[in-house]
């Protein structure tokens, strides 16, 4: 419970541009705020085609419901703040850097590398250090997903490196 | 007497009892670890269920349901941690139950007033299925759409979390199926030129990246938690005593779960904390509460399994998901070329029965997988995260690709996964995401029909009896919170 209180009296007493409710409602405003311009650029149907309402109509109602409920969600903050949420561990980035990695190596390399590359990295980073588990991980679990998937669904793997080889 | 017979058929059938094994257990296994859950299993397992026929499919992601429902109370009890959210409230007594050596006393009511919880509701989906789907004979465009606006205030009311976020969760999960080519005249919309946005974004890669690909982000944020975990020696039956003093609460919280079940968009996670709140109310002994009730344990583990028969009345009567896992449901029905709703009820009435007999099997079939291998299950619980999720990670990413095939919605779904594991640190349920997207061409569409049918007048909405009676609902639904807030206070 003090913990609770020494949190949020921290928060109290950041600058209103460092507390989380502000950056929050900032993203979901500011994205909210493009996409609303992006409904400008839509196709405007001629009337003799237009069933009830304009295509662009629905999403702009949305997008300004949700700015209005977050400038409400924002005035609320500002009466009752957030609680400080702890400071992010350097696993959290590496693993989120691992998702990056898979997007990279799945589009240049291979689709199987990319999984293996991560499961490998991710386990490691995770504090797995005996190589059996890893390449359990990084090489068989995944050689067997992969020909499961396969096999029982007959999908067919984007090409690359390893998946040409075992096409071929 | 025909129905009884359609709904004893999944006995008879080899194929359909195996899928419902493989099904049960599959299910007990999601439900135990904590992080999965039944909706991101359903999710998984929904491209394998292509090779299904519709039938096998649906008993396949229902038995996932119902018995996932209950294995999270396996870990809520030994570990503290729920298994599942819906089994949150079991981890109050469950747990304090289990410190004083009596786990398998815990596990056992848990596994019984699951059961009990289970079976009751799904008498009810028997009973009131048919009638709310005969109900929806009267209704029309305006009516579907004060009905979807009518599920998504409810989203206000869900959990915990802060209502507005909820709503505010619920109206980007429209937004997000707004994406692509409008379905009325063609136009992209939201595409920024990607071809492969054109066809709008996909259920399933929204749902393992908001639940499977968030929940290893934060995963990675605990990797030096340690959990104490007690040993389990036996499961026991709970004594004639234990029956004396829980019955009323197990009858309670299984007419509560299946209630709030029925409610669209609720589920497990508010009927179980509904559930708890009630035994607490009632019980002679309201301060054992907290330090192992088992009145507790019951209230939660009754109200949370009822809430599956429950939820599943909306989603086969109406199509409109009582919760995330049936809005899973609810797309394996649809990629299966099943359209919920009343005509399913005139036309395919062994498929329908064939389903709440599936889902009666299932609640017998997790008692006994329960009562015999609750020490298995829970020693699945000792896999550690650092080999259980790079696993997941590979099922996943396989998973979401192979619907389409296309490597752009693996994308998607990591970006999903960054979004929820956010989302959630900031107080954003992930759920009305997963709801707002199902709803959402619901809404859209029906709101679109209804406007060329009163041409263009809006306020024709409000003279037709059946969609006013929606509206004011929604206005309590939104209005509920606020109260219960200020009473609070």
């Amino acid at each position: 419970m003090k913990n609770v209180q020494k949190l949020k009296r921290a928060n109290k007493s950041l600058p209103f541009f460092f507390k989380d409710e502000f950056k929050v409602s900032f993203v979901i405003i500011f994205v909210s705020i493009i996409l609303l311009l992006t409904t400008f650029t839509f196709d405007v149907v001629p009337p003799i085609l237009n069933r009830g309402i304009q295509p662009a109509t629905f999403p702009k109602a949305l997008l300004v419901l949700i700015i209005t409920m977050t400038l409400i969600v924002y005035y609320l903050a500002t009466k009752n703040p957030w609680k400080n949420e702890k400071k992010l561990p350097k696993s959290f980035f590496l693993t989120l850097f691992s998702f990056i990695l898979f997007v990279i190596v799945s589009k240049t390399l291979d689709f199987f590398l990319a999984i293996s590359a991560l499961s490998i990295f991710v386990s490691y980073y995770w504090g797995e250090k005996r190589l059996f588990y890893l390449l359990l991980v990084g090489i068989i679990f995944p050689i067997i997903v992969f020909i499961f998937f396969e096999t029982i669904l007959g999908l067919r793997f984007p090409p690359g490196i390893i998946t040409n080889i075992y096409y071929s | 007497m025909d129905n009884l017979l359609l709904m004893l058929a999944p006995l008879f059938s080899s194929k359909l009892l195996l899928v419902l094994f493989f099904g049960t257990l599959f299910g007990l296994i999601l439900g135990v670890l904590p992080g999965l859950g039944p909706t991101t299993g359903g999710a998984l397992i929904l491209p394998f269920t292509m090779t299904l026929d519709p039938l096998s499919a649906i008993v396949l992601l229902t038995s996932i349901y119902c018995a996932g429902t209950y294995g999270g109370a396996i870990t809520a009890v030994l570990i503290n941690t729920p298994g599942t959210p819906a089994a949150a409230a079991t981890c109050l007594d469950g747990y304090p139950l289990a410190q004083k050596g009596e786990a398998g006393r815990a596990l056992g009511m848990a596994t019984v007033s699951s059961t009990v919880g289970g079976i009751f509701s799904v008498i009810i989906l028997v009973f009131f299925a048919p009638i709310l789907a005969q109900l929806a004979y009267e209704f029309g465009q305006p009516e579907y759409f004060a009905l979807a606006i009518f599920g998504l205030t409810m989203l206000a009311s869900i959990g915990e979390g802060s209502p507005i976020k909820n709503l505010i969760a619920g109206a980007f999960g429209i937004l997000i199926s707004t994406v692509g080519k409008d379905f009325m005249t063609s136009i992209d919309r939201f595409t920024f030129g990607i071809n492969e946005l054109t066809e709008g974004i996909g259920f399933i890669p929204v749902v393992v990246g908001l639940f499977a690909m968030s929940e290893m982000l934060t995963q990675s944020t605990l990797i030096n938690q340690v959990f104490n975990r007690i040993a389990l020696k036996a499961i026991k039956l709970p004594t004639k005593e234990d029956y004396k003093k829980t019955w009323k609460t197990i009858l309670r919280s299984s007419g509560i779960g299946s209630f709030i079940g029925v409610l669209p968009a609720e589920g497990g996670t508010v009927a179980s904390l509904i559930g708890y709140s009630e035994a607490k109310r009632f019980s002679k002994n309201p301060e054992e509460f907290g330090k192992g009730s088992i009145e507790g344990i019951a209230g939660a583990e009754a109200a949370n399994n009822a809430a599956t028969g429950g939820a599943m009345v909306p989603t086969l009567a109406l199509g409109i998901p009582g919760s995330a896992t049936t809005a899973v449901i609810l797309t394996g029905l649809i990629i299966h070329g099943v359209r919920p709703g009343p005509d399913l009820f005139r036309e395919q009435p062994d498929f329908l029965y064939g389903i709440f007999g599936a889902m009666l099997i299932a609640n017998i079939l997790f008692f006994i997988f329960g009562f015999f291998g609750a020490k298995i299950f829970a020693r699945i619980t000792l896999v550690p995260n650092k080999i259980l999720w790079p696993m997941i990670f590979a099922v996943s990413v396989c998973g979401t690709y192979s619907l389409n095939q296309s490597i752009i919605d693996v994308w998607i779904m990591l970006f999903f996964g960054v979004l929820g594991f956010f989302m959630r640190r900031y107080g954003f349920s992930v759920v009305p995401v997963i709801i707002g997207l199902i709803l959402g061409e619901l809404v859209e569409g029906t709101l679109r029909q209804s406007l060329v049918i009163f041409d263009g007048n809006w306020l024709m909405f409000f003279t037709r009896p059946i969609a006013l009676t929606f509206f004011i609902l929604s206005l309590i639904a939104l209005a509920f919170p606020l109260i219960r807030s200020k009473k609070n206070k």
